[in-house]
């Protein structure tokens, strides 16, 4: 393949975006947990909420600032990159975009405010609130978001007028089937994403014997909320399959490595697919599952991707591998939450290393289903930008150069790869150092000095002298 | 119509909040003390996010209701964009990182001032290229990766650089004490100096280029009404520094902003990209743009501008000096 600013165009936008993803799936969780903590802290008084809810503020943070900057960036890419497209679909894609910023961002970076340093000007019940509205205001954003990237999936609700995508009817958008099956998938999951952050957390200094009562709420509440949520998902990632059955036959095809059609259809667990022989190599297949799976019978027929002329198939290779690894996840997922939650009501959690360590281990678990979930949709829609309708090749700015797109992808990609190197770093730095009291934390020399909110510390000896020293 | 009012008052309101925070940004690598920069910092970290968000909104709104302009303008701007975006991404990261280490904190330091600056320059030198008029062939743009570039741009970069250093320094004289806001009274006089070179140098430059700005103003006269709102601000600011009040300076630097913000408006009337794209033109179709007016406009808009005042409102008055600093 020829490096085209085209090609490169879409490794930046890949790239960034899933950069980007990690930090906001991440954050909706926290938020939402962070509401739950603040209530429960409220209802019960007990202070040991509050320490737990100041500690994962502190993360929250961190994390949120780097979904911020690595946002701004989305915001501008379409304009940048994707000159063809932005100009079609703004009516419709631009729109959404706007509610998303109005309705969303405002609330968030409002009471984001107030959240990391306003605890000492506001009410109890205010602060709680701005905790609310801050979890709010992620949740109204990844809905924005799906709305938009739903409409791409199977666009309805336009008419292409002047060569512009009009938008005829706005509630066949907003109340797009495909897009209220795969909002909840998505929220689901950042919910998913945080639970186990925090159970892996509270597993790790239960390992490391630390924090005894603050790892105890965030290991029992992290498994018992996500026992609940995962079995929730898979069934939502269910439901997600049957639009991409209905909407996309020729990626339902891919993720199913089916070539040709089948009467009744297989299911191919795994198999190495090879899209030049149109064939599967080392295939494990179930007879009649396939259309089991896809039409919720026995003998359907279920279409193979031969059926596409080659210029409208999607890779088969990334959807494919993909959503089997997302898949597996989940099922690691399910199995960790049932026999931890089990273990947890017996009350001997605390003496299982094995399952406080696989629990520890355990987190990269949703970011990688995440990361997956979104190749196997994404990859899974190529050769299209708005499905069926507008191709990624017509999609890209006609005069931006090779040099131009090259340019910004290294910077791009330095930029990103310095600041949340660093940002996990320090993310990993507050995660360790544990939720202590600010009071009793070690001098500056041993663990960064200062977090960022609250209140006390005067500015050290050494601190100055560092700051001076540069 | 209404969401080039909108698109004007985020814009404006970008400018102005983001305007004082970059600002603050840039003089804070012009000292080196630690105390000092705490105090610049906690002026501004519980801000900075929302005001950001106003750069959003206008690249939104941008595209939900002027798609053309959003995407000949985003593409013409390519390789600058993504400097002006790094340098923003590096600045808003040092807020959450320079607390987070020490022996790292220069880097954070120099990113979060290098960062201001360098968007500050670029968002002049946009502002700058537009008013001299976009090579646009066909309704896109052909001017190259540079071809916008010219002395008058980079004048204008420099120029909001100025400007933008001295909303900060306004802001914190408005929001701090002691040495901090003392420093803000040093740096403003050479500031507002330095502001009105600029705006010397680039009516010369008009006039000797013959810019097409120039023509609209003598066609006309009622835009000098907004020059004359500067002049007068100009010299409340003046003397208000004199007497120290703490308070005036920063609305009088606004109003300064704001005079030139509708000066620039009121000349490009009623072109979006000037002289060659017109509101009319740019604009989404109407199922578009009623949409958008019947939820976010009548709602959502006025309920922004209430949150942003709220924030506002909470964290008025002074930074005191030791309990609140990050």
């Amino acid at each position: 393949m020829d490096v085209t600013a085209l090609l490169l165009s879409r490794i930046q936008f890949a790239f960034t975006i899933s950069s980007h993803i990690i930090f906001p799936s991440f954050t909706i969780g926290l938020a939402a947990w962070l509401t739950i903590l603040e209530a429960l802290h409220l209802a019960t008084g007990r202070p040991a909420y509050r320490v737990v809810f100041e500690f994962w503020l502190k993360i929250f943070g961190v994390a949120f600032g780097l979904g911020v900057v690595s946002g701004i960036v989305m915001a501008f890419q379409f304009g940048t990159n994707w000159d063809v497209l932005a100009r079609m679909v703004g009516p419709i894609q631009g729109v959404l975009l706007s509610y998303e910023t109005f309705t969303a961002f405002f609330l968030e970076a409002s009471f984001f405010g107030i959240l990391l340093f306003g605890r000492s000007r506001v009410p109890p019940w205010f602060y709680l609130f701005s905790t609310a509205m801050v979890a709010l205001g992620t949740t109204l954003s990844a809905f924005w978001i799906m709305a938009n990237n739903s409409w791409m999936q199977a666009p309805v609700g336009y008419a292409i007028e002047n060569g512009e995508f009009v938008p005829t009817d706005w509630s066949k958008i907003i109340f797009s089937p495909v897009l209220w099956v795969r909002f909840p998938h998505m929220l689901l999951a950042s919910f998913i994403t945080g639970t186990f952050c925090v159970a892996a957390t509270g597993a790790w200094y239960l390992l490391r014997g630390k924090f005894h009562a603050e790892a105890r709420i965030m290991l029992r509440m992290g498994l018992f909320l996500a026992a609940i949520l995962v079995p929730v998902q898979i069934f939502f990632g269910h439901l997600n399959g049957d639009y991409v059955h209905d909407y996309q036959p020729a990626k339902f095809a891919a993720i199913e490595a089916r070539w040709h059609d089948e009467q009744p259809a297989g299911e191919v667990l795994i198999a190495i697919p090879d899209p030049w022989a149109e064939t599967n190599y080392y295939e494990l297949k179930i007879p009649v599952l396939g259309s089991l799976i896809g039409s919720m019978s026995f003998h359907s027929k279920e279409i193979g991707l031969t059926d596409f002329p080659q210029r409208d198939r999607p890779p088969m290779i990334i959807p494919f591998f993909a959503f089997r690894i997302m898949v597996g996840c989940g099922l690691v997922m399910l199995l960790l939450t049932w026999v931890g939650s089990y273990l947890s009501l017996k009350g001997s959690i605390e003496q299982n290393r094995v399952l406080l360590w696989a629990t520890f281990l355990s987190f990269p678990l949703p970011f990688i289903a995440i990361l997956t979930g979104w190749f196997t949709a994404e990859v899974g829609r190529q050769p299209w930008t708005v499905y069926g309708v507008l191709r990624t090749a017509d999609s890209v700015t006609p005069f931006l150069t090779t040099r131009a797109a090259t340019i910004s992808l290294i910077v791009f990609c330095a930029l990103y790869t310095f600041i949340f190197a660093f940002g996990v770093f320090y993310i990993h730095r507050l995660l360790r150092a544990g939720p202590v009291g600010s009071l009793a934390r070690p001098p500056a020399a041993a663990i960064p000095n200062r977090p960022m909110s609250v209140v006390d510390e005067p500015v050290t000896v050494s601190s100055l002298r560092v700051g001076e020293g540069e | 119509m209404f969401w080039v009012f909108v698109l004007a008052v985020s814009t404006l309101l970008y400018v102005l909040l983001d305007g004082f925070d970059l600002g603050v940004g840039i003089l804070f690598g012009l000292t080196r003390d630690e105390a000092q920069r705490r105090a610049m910092l906690a002026a501004v970290a519980p801000m900075w996010d929302g005001n950001e968000t106003w750069l959003v909104v206008v690249g939104v709104v941008l595209w939900g209701a002027f798609p053309i302009v959003y995407a000949t303008l985003f593409s013409a701007f390519y390789l600058t964009l993504l400097v002006m975006l790094a340098g923003l991404i590096l600045r808003g990261v040092a807020f959450e990182f320079r607390y987070k280490t020490e022996r790292m904190r220069w880097v954070w330091d120099a990113g979060f001032a290098g960062g201001s600056l360098v968007a500050a320059f670029i968002q002049g030198m946009m502002v700058g290229a537009l008013v001299e008029g976009l090579p646009i062939v066909n309704g896109q743009y052909g001017g190259g990766e540079f071809g916008w570039l010219s002395p008058f741009a980079v004048i204008c970069g420099v120029g909001l650089c100025l400007g933008y250093a001295l909303l900060g320094a306004c802001w914190l004289v408005r929001k701090c004490e002691g040495d901090v806001r003392d420093a803000g009274y040093r740096v403003i006089p050479y500031l507002s100096i330095g502001l009105l070179i600029f705006l010397i140098v680039v009516f010369a430059y008009a006039l000797a280029e013959n810019l097409r700005v120039i023509g609209r103003w003598l066609e006309r006269p009622y835009l000098f009404v907004f020059p004359a709102i500067g002049i007068v601000a100009a010299i409340v600011l003046a003397a208000s520094v004199r007497q120290r009040r703490d308070g005036l300076p920063y609305y009088m630097v606004v109003l300064i902003f704001a005079a030139a913000f509708g000066t620039l408006a009121i000349s490009f009337w009623p072109y979006m990209i000037p002289f060659t794209i017109t509101i009319e033109d740019a604009a989404a179709p109407h199922s578009s743009l009623a949409f958008m007016f019947w939820g976010e406009g009548l709602f959502v808009f006025p309920l922004m501008l209430l949150y942003t005042a709220v924030s506002y409102s909470v964290f008025r008055g002074k930074v005191r000096s030791t309990a609140e600093q990050y």
